[in-house]
């Protein structure tokens, strides 16, 4: 039973991952990649990280629970970098399929020069 | 006199949770050195501290979390169905946001949240803080998808950081 | 059971990561490479943690903390880089 559990965990978190990792190759734009790594990976390392912490909880020395630590880690991180990535795209008018708003344009003429 | 017993009230039991979860163990030892440690950082740094974060509504706070959380799984899925089915059905736009919220915590904890749920990153905050401009990865109805970020995440978070 | 699922597991993470390799090598600007960059990291410790479950050993997740921290610096260090044309300003 434990085993059938720790299998479905891994298998979902590997899947996400290359899913995740999927979306960066094959999405046309870079905002569209933008999406695949910063979703699909953190449930996919998220799931990774609950199995791992089933299996040394299963282990017999105490229950396991510093993958929270890790899992918590990403979950506050993921989204910062997203952004910030994004801002920097925007910044520097990366090709985008989808037309940025113009105020961002304008804003950023005036600002940092 | 009270700032200096309890510094910091919210990061004292979050960095003791953390030492906790680091060092990997519940021994009264662990936690007691966790506790120690989340009083005397605070002391340390509370200069760089600008402003003291007050919730108040923890509750609400708690139904956002476990809102959030059911939205990530579901963003997920949706996601990893929209990257299978190839870039040819998507349609990426960009939106912007009106703010209600003013503060500095409530507005990153909003731009956060949208970043980890379906299909849209926060990409861009305008400098006068009263739009925030977000990317989505299949946007059908920009007007819909502008609605339930207000009503579905910003709301609650101007119940728990506003005051009103 | 669970080996097979490890096996096909570990498979599929290595894959990630030549995907993002290659998404790191053709670009084509400078914010693909740092998101591949910032994927690579996470899939790293995606591996580290299959790692740790097959061998059994907790010392994995030291590593994994690690990169989860050095990871996230060097992704908003490269980005400000971007934005400003500096990292300490």
């Amino acid at each position: 039973m434990l085993d059938i559990t720790l299998s479905v965990l891994i298998l979902i978190g590997a899947l996400f991952t290359f899913i995740g990792s999927l979306g960066l190759a094959r999405m046309p734009d870079f905002y569209t990649r933008l999406h695949g790594p910063t979703k699909a990976t953190t449930l996919g390392v998220g799931s990774l990280l609950i199995a791992s912490m089933i299996h040394f909880s299963s282990q017999g020395e105490g229950i396991s629970f510093h993958e929270v630590l890790v899992t918590l880690f990403l979950f506050i991180t993921a989204p910062v970098s997203a952004h910030l990535l994004s801002k920097a795209a925007l910044h520097l008018r990366v090709k985008s399929l989808a037309a940025p708003p113009h105020e961002v344009e304008e804003a950023d003429s005036g600002e940092g020069q | 006199m009270k700032r200096w017993l309890l510094p910091h009230p919210i990061l004292t039991p979050t960095l003791a949770l953390i030492w906790v979860l680091l060092v990997n163990s519940l021994s009264p030892g662990a936690i007691i050195l966790g506790l120690l440690l989340g009083w005397a950082i605070p002391l340390f740094t509370l200069r760089f501290w600008p402003a003291e974060v007050r919730v108040r509504k923890p509750l609400t706070l708690l139904r956002f979390v476990v809102v959030l959380l059911y939205d990530i799984v579901v963003a997920n899925v949706a996601v990893a169905w929209l990257i299978l089915r190839g870039p040819k059905h998507t349609t990426p736009a960009f939106v912007v946001v009106p703010l209600s919220l003013t503060t500095d915590i409530g507005i990153s904890i909003l731009a956060n949240t949208i970043s980890l749920t379906p299909g849209t990153v926060s990409s861009w905050l305008s400098p006068d803080r009263r739009r925030l401009i977000v990317q989505g990865l299949d946007v059908k109805d920009p007007d819909a998808l502008v609605e339930t970020i207000k009503r579905r995440y910003e709301a609650p978070l101007l119940e728990v950081f506003e005051p009103c | 059971m669970l080996s097979t699922a490890l096996a096909i597991a570990f498979g599929l993470v290595t894959a990630a990561l030549a995907l993002t390799l290659w998404r790191l090598l053709r670009g084509p600007d400078e914010p693909d490479r740092i998101l591949a960059l910032d994927t690579l990291y996470v899939n790293s410790i995606a591996l580290l943690v299959l790692l740790g479950i097959h061998l059994s050993s907790e010392l994995y997740f030291e590593a994994a903390i690690l990169i989860a921290m050095m990871g996230f610096v060097g992704t908003v260090a490269l980005c400000k880089y971007l934005l400003r044309g500096d990292i300490i300003e």
